[in-house]
């Protein structure tokens, strides 16, 4: 068996009772790397020598019996737009090509406090804008379970590598579905945590409300594990709240009897695939078999969330990537003669269509006369649906319905339709609207042999409850399968 | 200047960098004077990723003013995001206050030609600075000092009612003082601690308010009186010609002594404002509030008031000793320690003490005399115990030792002599010896008292009492 294929709670259990070296381990990784990667081609940017180095550190500290983190010698991905001290991190742009951060995110920290092994940064959306990893400025990352479908979006290098073997477990970024819509694209586990559970300093931004780094793993032990390293309060980010985080994956129990499981007709509705709709319909009736309960709750309409969503992560952004003017790092135009020049050269030729339409979006709908039809009235909308999700929760323990309407596209097939892109988004924008936890775990394939995702969404800090859910069902079916993307 | 009947419309907003230790969103030190790009760090430099988080202090010294400026603090206050480019602003953005201010609707009163006005205040706000761009000859190009990044900024907005240039200044100045005296800000303006923003606009009395023109980058307070009454004539003039005021800003250059188009209104920048969301809301216990508006002392412009109205004490004094929080506290312990006239001890303080402050930097705590030591010279002096040029000698005493001043006066006997017998016998033997003087003075040389005064002041080797031999003597003259 190659190491790769093992599952982090595997590895590190193995690790820690010296069956397998850190150094095996990452070797393993990197080994699966070359093979697959001109391929699937996750990885802007590969941290081989750094990652050998760390696990060779790791491997000293068990033969020093030292205990260790349970993520101790494992080897994560880092989606590309969460810092990295001295290892470059671009979010997939032109703009930040040649950026080398002089400092860590604080979840970085925390993993390194944690002794994980570093594989490199994963390829995404250009500054996360996409639901397709489309448009990036270095490279189309491919879906491992059919090459010529995008991987989803925008944390799809992370999704692609944990799916391919090329990472064991990865982080990623969610703003409006970018960590559970590319999770159900490549058939792998993703959560996006409450807004506020894991510090946000050194993610670079794109929607600061909205933003929240999450994991991916192929079980849901491994996101549980991976969940509780990053998780706390950061004095570093006052948005981010001071309360008990458990260790989820100590706690994880497959016991769902009684459980009031809501189902939203609309999140079924228009637009979701049969297919979709069939398997994620089995999941529920899955979960009442194993003693759940079904219920019907109403949620805000999703189309209403969508737009909502586009206002206010635009109008974020583009107050977010302003800093990104040629003056002090990153990309600069060699062509300008004054300082109006510079700025709209750096920024014409240093952001991708996809960025510069946010961008215009975003700076229109905060412009004077402009901003109470469309960021304000967005905002009341945000408060309405607050109320709705706070009104079902009274009814409903969990809601479940599909991560995205369809399952992983072709290259291509929605680059000129932007609107159509943006209903991927249709059924994981709300979540990040009311800032709550949602999960997205494998629930079949459909016709063309592609994953389908169901997507699980609890009430504020209830991410032991999803992860139980998810466990649960998880459980139920024997597994998640990724044997064809696994080798 | 002519005004031509016009009256000038005058409102300001005030920019004041506070002095907490670090700056407003970052650990970074609050210093200025530091060798360039010395005291930043990646998140007061907007790099990517950073996040701001807010230091209280700052609320708490934007709050002290609010209170001191009579404003409504608003419990709960946001901040928001100010968008704009420009080289020495690293996030393309300036997180400030928009529609939620810390403070509201206060007022200032100002004392202009010896009497009270009352100025309305709009707002205080707190913000963050931005960098400076260096110009050298030495380099092709610009350059930029982050060193002033997130120095915290209170932005002080007043209401449309200051008159003249004068009742400007006296506003600026009282601002200057009271910042000072609640130690939030070090008031230097030649360290750019305070700068401001001047609206101006004219109209004849009875009509409506003309159109503003804003003008920006006043950085010294003549200044402010110089850019005021060249705006305010300015403007004069385009109306007496037959023009119109436009909606504007105008940068004022101090060197020239004039101001030039910035922008007009229709290049007005859309900061779209939007509310900072790497921040939480400021919530402000009650009891924190109350705690604030305990700490706040007696302000200057009170003060002043106070030392004319009930103490006496003439306005040019009064704001001299005022214009110093050590001379004022100073002041008040004096008085308070003796049953003496006020303006007596202003006279001393603004006069020896102020005399050894200058001569050797020392502060009144340095210099060392006990406010109780003053008094009760202050006190021997207005019982005529002692003379005036014996006071001086016990001061120039108290300077060096820690005696009490009657025990100086007890050792180099200075105690004035006030026994009839003993000051008849010493004017007798002057008038006897000065015969010329005295007729002198019955001539018509009224000033020929003085020199005999001061006669019989030597012959008493300088503690007889003057006033007392000065009427021995006229009886004398006036005999006849």
């Amino acid at each position: 068996m190659e190491l790769y294929r093992l599952t982090a709670t595997e590895l590190s259990r193995m690790i820690r009772n010296k069956e397998v070296s850190s150094t095996e381990v990452t070797k393993s990784v990197f080994s699966r790397i070359k093979e697959k990667e001109n391929e699937i081609e996750a990885y802007v940017t590969l941290n081989e020598e750094g990652a050998l180095k760390k696990a060779a550190e790791v491997d000293e500290k068990i033969a020093r019996g030292e205990t260790l983190s349970s993520l101790a010698g494992i080897p994560v991905g880092i989606k590309d737009n969460i810092c990295t001290k001295g290892l470059r991190t671009t979010c997939s742009s032109k703009m930040l090509s040649n950026f080398v951060p002089p400092y860590n995110a604080t979840v970085i920290n925390k993993l390194e406090e944690a002794d994980f092994v570093c594989t490199g940064k994963l390829n995404m959306d250009e500054f996360a804008m996409g639901s397709s990893t489309e448009t990036s400025f270095f490279k189309k990352t491919k879906n491992p379970f059919d090459t010529t479908r995008v991987p989803g979006g925008s944390s799809g290098g992370s999704a692609a590598a944990v799916a391919s073997g090329e990472a064991i477990v990865a982080l990623g970024s969610d703003t409006g579905g970018s960590i559970r819509q590319p999770a159900s694209f490549c058939g792998v586990v993703g959560m996006k945590p409450t807004y506020g559970s894991v510090s946000r300093f050194g993610l670079v931004a794109f929607a600061s409300s909205l933003d929240q780094i999450g994991p991916f793993g192929r079980c849901v032990e491994d996101v549980a594990m991976l969940t509780s390293v990053i998780c706390g309060k950061d004095p570093m980010d006052t948005t981010s709240v001071r309360r008990e985080y458990p260790r989820f994956e100590d706690n994880l129990s497959a016991d769902v009897k009684g459980l009031r499981i809501g189902i939203p007709d609309v999140y079924f509705g228009e637009g979701v695939t049969e297919e979709v709709r069939q398997s994620v319909m089995n999941a529920a009736h899955k979960y009442e078999e194993m003693g759940a309960v079904l219920v019907p709750v109403t949620l805000p309409q999703p189309d209403y969330a969508l737009a909502a969503y586009y206002i206010i992560a635009c109008a974020e952004a583009s107050s977010n990537l302003a800093r990104f003017d040629g003056v002090k790092y990153g990309y600069r135009s060699p062509n300008y003669t004054s300082l109006e020049d510079l700025y709209e050269n750096t920024r014409s030729e240093g952001f991708g269509e996809e960025v510069k339409r946010r961008i215009m979006l975003g700076t229109y709908v905060l412009s004077s006369g402009y901003y109470d039809a469309y960021y304000k009235k967005a905002k009341f909308t945000q408060n309405l649906m607050q109320d709705m999700f706070r009104k079902a929760f009274t009814q409903a323990d969990v809601i479940l319905c599909p991560t995205a309407p369809d399952t992983a596209f072709k290259f291509g097939e929605n680059s000129d339709n932007q609107v159509k892109m943006y209903m991927n988004d249709i059924l994981t924008v709300t979540v990040n609207i009311v800032g709550l936890p949602a999960i997205s775990i494998p629930c079949g394939f459909d016709s063309k042999g592609m994953p389908i995702g169901c997507q699980l969404i609890g009430g504020k800090f209830s991410e032991q409850l999803l992860l139980n859910t998810a466990f649960a069902y998880e459980k139920a079916v024997g597994g998640f399968d990724l044997s064809r993307t696994l080798g | 200047m002519d005004t031509k009947g016009y009256e000038m419309i005058v409102g300001l907003e005030v920019h004041c960098e506070l002095n907490t230790k670090t700056k407003i969103y970052c650990s970074c030190r609050n210093s200025f004077g530091a060798e360039v790009n010395s005291q930043c760090c990646p998140i007061c430099m907007g790099m990517p990723g950073t996040l701001p988080t807010l230091n209280e202090k700052v609320v708490d010294y934007a709050v002290k003013m609010g209170y001191a400026l009579n404003c409504t603090i608003n419990p709960v206050s946001k901040q928001d995001r100010k968008n704009y480019f420009y080289p020495d602003l690293p996030k393309a953005y300036q997180i400030s206050q928009f529609d939620i201010p810390l403070c509201e609707h206060g007022h200032l009163d100002i004392l202009v030609d010896g009497k009270e006005k009352r100025i309305g205040i709009t707002r205080i706000h707190i913000e963050e600075d931005a960098g400076k761009l260096i110009h050298d000859e030495s380099f092709a190009g610009t350059l930029v000092d982050f060193n002033r990044c997130g120095v915290p900024l209170i932005e002080i907005v007043s209401e449309p009612d200051l008159r003249s240039s004068a009742e400007a200044k006296a506003y600026l100045d009282t601002i200057r003082e009271i910042v000072i005296y609640l130690g939030i800000s070090d008031g230097k303006m030649q360290e750019g601690s305070i700068r401001c923003d001047i609206n101006v606009s004219v109209h004849k009395p009875g009509e409506p308010f003309g159109t503003r023109v804003e003008m920006k980058n006043v950085n010294t307070f003549s200044g402010a009186v110089r850019a005021i009454e060249y705006e305010a004539a300015r403007q004069i003039e385009v109306l007496e010609n037959g023009g119109t005021i436009s909606q504007e800003t105008r940068r004022w250059d101090d060197l020239k002594g004039c101001n030039f188009l910035l922008r007009s209104k229709e290049d007005a920048q859309d900061y779209r404002y939007f509310p900072e969301p790497d921040l939480s809301t400021i919530v402000l216990d009650e009891n924190h509030l109350a705690e604030l508006k305990a700490s706040i002392p007696e302000l200057p412009n009170k003060k002043v008031v106070r030392y004319m109205q009930t103490l006496s004490i003439p306005e040019e004094e009064a704001r001299l000793l005022v214009e110093s929080v050590e001379k004022a506290a100073y002041f008040e312990e004096v008085i308070a320690a003796g049953n003496i006239v006020p303006k007596d001890a202003a006279n001393w303080i603004l006069g020896a003490i102020s005399r050894v402050i200058n001569e050797t930097g020392k502060s009144i705590a340095e210099i060392g005399i006990p406010a109780s030591h003053l008094a009760k010279l202050i006190e021997m002096l207005e019982k005529k115990e002692i003379s005036s040029s014996a006071g001086n000698t016990v001061f120039e005493e108290m300077l060096h030792s820690d005696k009490m001043p009657a025990d100086i006066v007890a050792e180099k006997g200075l105690a004035q002599v006030s026994d009839q017998s003993v000051l008849q016998q010493i004017v007798d033997q002057v008038a006897a010896a000065n015969q010329k003087s005295i007729d002198d003075y019955r001539g018509g040389k009224t000033n020929a008292l003085g020199f005999l005064v001061g006669q019989c002041m030597k012959a008493s080797k300088g503690k007889g009492n003057p006033a007392i031999m000065r009427e021995m003597l006229l009886k004398i003259l006036n005999q006849e």
